[in-house]
């Protein structure tokens, strides 16, 4: 036996069909593992999720030996990494290695066969025709057409052949599919090195210029360094120079810093100028939510209302509307709309407890204020939960005269003893919007190899490789002809395509 | 009537029919099986009433809320697929469909006793997990148009997938026969474990539903009544129970090999059908299931991969599937050992489907129970 080379023997290994066997066992496995432990979580939360499994007592061992081995954050590790690469290989590899092959069989012209490959062939059919050979030829000729075959004729010494072929480029299908995923992996390994995933959350009237990056643990002097950054990215409303300036480093010093602490300079400004949610009925279960952003970039600003489905786009960047909340300890503004006896309306914005004028001598001040408030059978108001889901504001009328709590969501409440209405419409600034942040410059060869895998799998699996012969050998009174083909999946069809022209022949 | 009640007879009806399929698999009497496919497609004709009618309803309620901007947009969007329930339903017609065409085209109806146990599997989980039936508002990450395309095509290709578990396990049954093989061991032990399931759910059924309507269990009386019994005595016997189910299917499952083969079924065209079934699911799972999937996922969320455990065992899923058809290619792994492959492609199916919104968390979390 001849011996082998190095690269001939990688090339075999990645050419075995063992190696997919175990790369596709390894991934599938420890992916199974990476779906039941809780990735990117607190280390608590899988110590609690261990404890159920195993013994408690051994629970916090079992965690740090999967976190060492990384399986807490597995699909950014380093082997499944490399497993995802093997496979790319092996892939790579397993598709050279047959496309040649390949290849000659879709250049290959078909050409007429001896009787003894025509014997050989999958399907035949068989007839005689009271035609002769000529005349039917060119019905032949006109029914195969209809059927998508140009036919291309030679003559033997006792017979004539026609044969054709259609489709030989669908036996690509799989290699196109294998060529799909080689797309969509690089597509992914470029939104990982050179793309941003993180996150902003803007309370009601901020402005950042900064995103955040995701899993990062920043001690209390972090934080005070962090907050120092943003203050002066903000305050140089993006511009890396000038905050580097007002910082007193240089502007590479700056970038290596923002970096550190994971935070990505956008190079402008967004605000969240408001946030709404609405609710279904008289439920808590949101219906839809949305943000209003400004953007503010140095020669342009302009808004827009995103919701979930419907995210902002600008320079690269990507805002989704993923979440929404309360800011912990923030003090807002309470915005009202009064509607007067005759119709008149007036709109007030006001601090908690500062005293405001109402048209028809009515003095008012909120005294007291519930995220989400609610009456019990008797009456008596209750908070039911920490988010703003129906913001309630006790106001106090004519000093103390008498006093109101006003809901955003129950219109009754809006009724003052004058018949005039004051209607709460918002406590604003102290809801913030959860945005998920992304810059990906992999996602459109991502797409493009979504696409590309829709037309190889269509080609693969709806598309064949047809081939057929006609043989027309003279008799008596007319001609016997036979029809043989291949195909290269679905026979039955081919079959039953065959039987038709047979019958459209005959006709 | 209601769409409920449509669909309570199509239930009832599905039963029936499995009864029917099976009892003609037992006795071959043709009147049997002509009255099991008369039952079938009266069934499926209810459902499908059923179905345009929650339709419609779950349209109504869009356009009350209001959310909806276009008749075309409220249509697409009200389609029912957007909870667990609704989803059971939309599988198990599309199971139906799928058999009743090939039924149709094989004129054969012998698989017909390997199908609706699926089918009745699903209903009876449906019924004993107590989980909403109500129509509910869309959460906004469900308010796109790639609801429609996302949903329907992963159940086509779900009820494809069961097609060829149901083919692949016949494929086994008629190839084996000696007790020690591999193969026989391991289609009695699948086939067994979704006896085991449907009787003990049966049992549920009628203990609960029927006898003690008035118990309530919060989380659903799913093998309440034998192996999580209260009781410990009732639940070893049933453990015990399941066993003896095991062990008569291992003594006595080559019986079924000369049944099924007296229905002039040879298992080239069970692999055959397999393959098929999985040769349309698999790329409709990857155009659907996967890619319109990321795509929804990149305009909601703005990540189109993320690991999220549905995500991920799709991925696992897909990778069996591809395995299967790679496999195909490959010397010395025809008949048999691909017939298991597909048996485990669609236990990951059924992982992907139920296990991931019962026991796993993530984002999908909206398929859940409650």
């Amino acid at each position: 036996m001849q011996k082998k080379n190095i690269v001939d023997r990688i090339w075999d290994f990645f050419t075995s069909i063992k190696l997919a066997i175990v790369l596709f066992l390894l991934i599938a496995l420890s992916s199974i593992v990476g779906t039941i432990i809780e990735q990117r979580a607190e280390p608590q939360r899988n110590i609690e999720l261990l404890s159920r499994l195993f013994n408690p007592d051994i629970a916090p061992t079992i965690y740090r030996i999967l976190d060492t081995l990384q399986f807490t954050d597995m699909y950014h590790s380093w082997w499944f990494v490399s497993f995802l690469m093997l496979f790319a290989a092996n892939l790579i590899i397993c598709s050279l290695d047959r496309l040649p092959k390949v290849l000659k069989i879709v250049k290959e012209e078909i050409k007429p066969i001896p009787v003894e490959v025509f014997q050989g062939l999958p399907v035949k059919k068989e007839v005689v025709l009271n035609k002769k050979p000529e005349s039917l030829k060119e019905t032949l000729k006109k029914v195969l057409k209809k059927h998508g075959f140009n036919l291309s004729e030679t003559s033997l010494k006792d017979e004539t052949q026609l044969f054709s072929q259609k489709g030989a480029f669908s036996r690509l299908g799989v290699y196109i599919t294998h060529l799909s995923i080689l797309i969509i992996l690089a597509g992914a390994l470029i939104g990982i090195f050179f793309g941003f995933k993180g996150f902003l959350n803007i309370r009601e009237g901020m402005a950042y210029t900064v995103a955040f990056g995701r899993g990062m643990n920043w001690t209390p002097q972090d934080e005070a360094m962090v907050e120092n950054l943003i203050e002066a990215m903000n305050r140089a409303k993006g511009d890396m120079e000038t905050a580097a300036q007002s910082l007193g480093v240089t502007g590479q010093e700056l970038k290596r810093l923002l970096k550190r602490y994971g935070l990505e300079p956008l190079g402008f400004e967004i605000e969240c100028r408001d946030f709404e949610v609405d609710f279904y009925g008289h439920s808590d279960m949101p219906k839809e939510y949305r943000s209003l952003l400004i953007v503010r970039d140095k020669d342009r600003s302009f808004e827009k209302w995103i919701e979930v489905n419907d995210p902002l786009k600008y320079k690269g960047y990507t805002f989704y509307q993923s979440s929404y909340g309360t800011w912990p300890g923030a003090r807002g503004i309470f915005r009202f709309r009064f509607v007067s006896k005759d119709g008149e309306t007036l709109l007030k914005e006001v601090q908690p407890l500062q005293e405001f004028d109402l048209p028809g001598g009515l003095k008012a001040k909120v005294i007291d204020f519930s995220p989400s408030l609610a009456f019990d059978e008797t009456g008596r108001p209750f908070t039911y939960a920490e988010q703003l889901n129906n913001p309630g504001a006790l106001v106090e009328f004519n000093k103390k005269e008498f006093t109101r709590w006003i809901l955003k969501r129950y219109p009754q409440t809006w009724q003052l003893p004058d018949g005039s209405i004051l209607q709460l419409l918002d406590y604003w600034g102290v809801q913030y919007t959860g945005l998920q942040v992304r810059r990906d410059p992999g996602v459109w060869i991502v797409y493009l190899g979504c696409i590309i895998m829709a037309i190889g799998l269509y080609i693969t699996f709806f598309m064949s490789h047809k081939r057929i012969w006609l043989r027309l050998v003279p008799e008596k009174n007319g001609s016997r002809l036979l029809i043989g083909g291949s195909v290269s999946r679905n026979r039955e069809a081919f079959e039953r395509a065959i039987e038709r022209i047979l019958k459209e022949v005959q006709q | 009537m209601t769409s409920s009640e449509f669909f309570g007879i199509a239930t009832i009806l599905y039963i029936l029919a499995m009864i029917a399929y099976i009892t003609y698999l037992a006795f071959r009497n043709n009147t049997v099986g002509m009255v099991a496919t008369t039952i079938t497609v009266a069934g499926f004709v209810s459902q499908t009433i059923a179905f345009l009618m929650r339709w419609s309803e779950f349209y109504r309620l869009l356009e009350e809320t209001g959310i909806i901007k276009s008749p075309l947009q409220g249509l697409i969007r009200s389609i029912p697929v957007t909870n667990l329930y609704e989803s059971l339903i939309f599988f198990v017609w599309c199971l139906i469909l799928a058999y009743l065409i090939i039924e149709g085209r094989y004129k054969n109806r012998s698989f017909g006793a390997f199908v609706t146990p699926i089918a009745g599997l699903a209903l009876a989980f449906i019924e004993l997990t107590g989980m909403s039936k109500e129509i509910q508002p869309l959460v906004p990450a469900l308010q796109s148009n790639w609801l429609l395309a996302h949903v329907m095509m992963s159940f086509i290709s779900y009820s494809l997938f069961a097609i060829s578990f149901a083919t692949a396990i016949m494929y086994l049954i008629t190839t084996t026969e000696r007790r020690n093989e591999s193969g026989y061991i391991f289609w009695v032990l699948s086939a067994g474990l979704a006896i085991v399931i449907l009787l003990s759910m049966g049992i549920d059924y009628l203990v609960f539903k029927v006898g003690r309507p008035d118990i309530l269990f919060k989380k659903g009386y799913l093998f309440k009544a034998t192996f999580l019994n209260e009781n410990t005595f009732v639940s070893i016997i049933s453990f015990i129970g399941a066993l003896f189910i095991f062990f008569v299917l291992w003594r006595y499952g080559y019986l079924l090999k000369h049944i099924i083969s007296t229905f002039n079924i040879t298992p080239d065209t069970l692999d055959e059908i397999t393959y098929k079934a999985i040769a349309i699911g698999f790329p409709v799972f990857t155009l659907g299931g996967l890619i319109f999937g990321a795509i929804w996922a990149d305009q909601a969320w703005g990540v189109y991969w993320s690991w999220d455990p549905k995500e991920t065992w799709s991925l696992i899923t897909w990778f069996i599937y591809a395995f299967y058809l790679h496999s195909r290619l490959l010397r010395g792994w025809r008949g048999k050992r691909i017939a298991v492959v597909a048996v485990l492609g669609f236990v990951a199916v059924i992982f992907t489907y139920l296990g991931v919104n019962l026991l796993l968390s993530g984002l999908h979390s909206y398929g859940s129970m409650k």
